[in-house]
């Protein structure tokens, strides 16, 4: 990465330039930086209308006497009624899927850096780890649909297993880059002091590298939180608080977002912004409560 | 950065004199808690392999039944009648490829172009700021730009593709792309937020890519004279080109599973057409919105778009995954 001494050297450059260039390669100079802030620019553009609509449609709707506490009304084009079973059911089923996902991809990270290093095994594993973050939502829905509703039932849990299945991979995969940033040092002191290898990596290691981990686990939260495909096919639908993850169907602020804005009723479409509000709401401060954390505890290069 | 070595304490060497000395630590509780650990996570990671395995096996499995009624003619007609225990799936096929490779085409200028920016050419303070707006765009749900795209996107772009359709009608290539009754919903309209959502991926990807250009290179290329243009030309995207076309691949990958958001924005219309701004279907959304309704048969064959879509998301995947992998020993001069 360059540092502040080479970007003032190129000022410095571009000045000389100016007199020394011929017009054509300048004009070829300027045209890709009109390029490079120019894509930026594209980009932020929806961004901004895209944040603008969620934010000045659904905030009537959270402003609404009872959004955050009451049921979802059964007749979807009047309106009224609240967002409550869809909230609690987002907390619950993305809750159920971290214990399920986190726990499991620390300690395949620890087997993947700490023990299995560069063998065959780790490799095939860590390369399949970064396939299975390619593997489309619908087909990890499709997936539990086939292995767990089927015989089971409609109900929390299989969305949960859904999520824990997308963000099983991430987890590893963060958390890995994480193990590889504590210096050696660290591991052979503790070594020194007489530890045994399980010792060191619960009580120096992954302290150590505990900031990175936690925020790596937090994007994965947040993005699950935010998948409707996976929950499609596995939880159902419920228009009352359901806070169990194995007793009945369920509900998702995704799923709500996505079948009232299918229809062609304003109460319904409002609804649906609402509830994508609550959502960005919510995925927003995962994600920058996880910069925060990597920012306040991140190693320092060692 | 090698992990540290396994170093066996419970054994010592086996000296020529005298009685065989004691291990410098005992086994018991300790020792067993190495092996129980070890195992653990172990079979942690294996959870991987496991599942990767199952989801294979098990839609497969569900698919069979529509798979013998359909034969190869599943992947090679497009007539999808399930009254009739038809299942020609190449319309979604077509649609799936045609709308992630309109999002390829607008995502990868931009994408390198926003890289290109926050390494070489925004202002020092900027850099974070892209980084920071890069986030927010792929944390922002995907039901989220389905939303927005079919009930802001959709009708108020309509007359822009009418416009642009209007403008080439009857001219021989352009017209039979562009021509036409445009419709909002469109392989267009999924094209355009497929590329959104694809941006930040590969503008990440292609950023550190980039970061790794060793300062000598950039260095080299301004002593000889270059603009920055020419040493980004010369010295930058040579270097890092293995590492965009990974991550182009992975945002292709991307964008070719993605669900919800297309399901909303492409208009539901089965056809094999050129033209882009006509409406059309595609695997992902097919699943999701006939699903619900359908019976047995019709539910298997569902299924079996899944695998198709698996098994084309994961070469894409495996592929993006060996050109970056090759790239990684060599930036690691291993």
């Amino acid at each position: 990465m360059s540092d502040s001494a080479t970007t003032r050297d190129t000022e410095a450059t571009r000045l000389l330039l100016e007199v020394t260039v011929s017009r054509s390669r300048r004009v070829r100079d300027r045209l890709a930086t009109w390029w490079m802030y120019g894509s930026f620019v594209v980009v932020v553009i929806p961004l901004g209308f895209i944040l603008f609509y969620v934010v000045q449609k659904g905030l009537p709707e959270l402003l609404t006497r009872g959004w955050f506490t009451q049921d979802i009304p059964a007749v979807s084009r009047k309106p009224g009624g609240g967002m409550a079973p869809a909230i609690v059911g987002t907390l619950v089923i993305t809750l159920g899927a971290s214990l399920m996902a986190v726990p499991l991809g620390i300690l395949g990270a620890i087997y993947l850096h700490e023990y299995g290093g560069g063998g065959r095994l780790s490799r095939l594993i860590r390369f399949m780890a970064d396939v299975m973050t390619g593997v489309p939502s619908i087909v990890m829905g499709l997936f539990i649909f086939t292995v767990f509703t089927l015989r089971f039932g409609l109900m929390g849990f299989g969305g949960a297993l859904a999520l824990a299945c997308l963000m099983l991979p991430i987890v590893i995969r963060s958390t890995e880059e994480m193990l590889r940033l504590v210096p050696d040092e660290l591991r052979q002191g503790s070594y020194a002091l007489g530890n045994r290898k399980w010792r060191t990596i619960v009580t120096v290691v992954l302290p150590a590298a505990l900031g990175g981990i936690v925020s790596g686990v937090m994007l994965a939260v947040a993005r699950a939180a935010g998948e409707t495909a996976p929950l499609l096919f596995t939880i159902g639908a419920a228009r009352k608080i359901n806070p169990s993850l194995f007793d009945g169907p369920n509900t998702a602020l995704s799923m709500q977002i996505f079948s009232n804005a299918q229809t062609p009723y304003a109460a319904a479409q409002a609804r649906a912004w609402g509830a994508a509000l609550t959502l960005v709401g919510l995925v927003f401060l995962l994600t920058v409560v996880a910069r925060i954390v990597s920012a306040r505890f991140s190693l320092k290069h060692a | 950065m090698t992990p540290p070595p396994d170093i066996d304490l419970t054994e010592r060497p086996a000296t020529d004199a005298g009685p065989p000395a004691p291990p410098l630590l005992t086994g018991g509780r300790g020792g067993r808690g190495d092996q129980v650990f070890r195992g653990v996570a172990l079979l942690a990671g294996l959870v991987v392999l496991g599942v990767l395995a199952l989801i294979a096996w098990s839609t497969t499995k569900e698919a069979w039944p529509a798979f013998k009624v359909a034969g190869v003619s599943f992947v090679t007609t497009n007539d999808w009648v399930p009254e009739e225990k038809k299942y020609g799936a190449l319309a979604f096929i077509y649609g799936t490829l045609l709308s992630s490779l309109i999002a390829l085409v607008i995502a990868v200028p931009v994408s390198v172009g926003i890289a290109l920016f926050a390494t070489e050419a925004a202002p020092r303070r900027l850099r974070k700021q892209v980084v920071y707006v890069m986030d927010l765009l792929a944390a922002v749900p995907s039901v989220v730009y389905g939303l927005w795209g079919l009930i802001v996107l959709a009708p108020n772009i309509r007359p822009v593709y009418q416009a642009i359709a209007d403008a080439t009608n009857g001219i021989p290539v352009l017209g039979s792309i562009f021509g036409g009754e445009a419709s909002g919903k469109s392989f267009m309209t999924a094209g355009i937020i497929l590329a959104i959502m694809m941006t930040p991926i590969v503008t990440s990807l292609s950023r550190e890519v980039i970061a790794t250009v060793p300062r000598s290179q950039r260095e080299a290329a301004y002593g000889m004279g270059a603009t920055r243009w020419e040493m980004i030309r010369y010295s930058v995207l040579p270097w890092s080109r293995g590492g965009i076309t990974g991550s182009v691949m992975l945002g292709l990958g991307r964008a070719m599973g993605e669900t919800i958001a297309v399901a909303l924005v492409i208009g539901s219309t089965a056809q094999i057409t050129s033209h882009v701004f006509f409406p059309g279907d595609a695997m992902a959304a097919v699943i999701v919105n006939q699903f619900g309704e359908a019976d047995s048969l019709h539910k298997s064959a569902l299924i079996g778009l899944g695998v198709v879509l698996f098994v084309m998301t994961i070469l894409v995947n495996v592929a993006a995954r060996s050109v970056i992998t090759r790239l990684d020993r060599r930036t690691q001069g291993a």
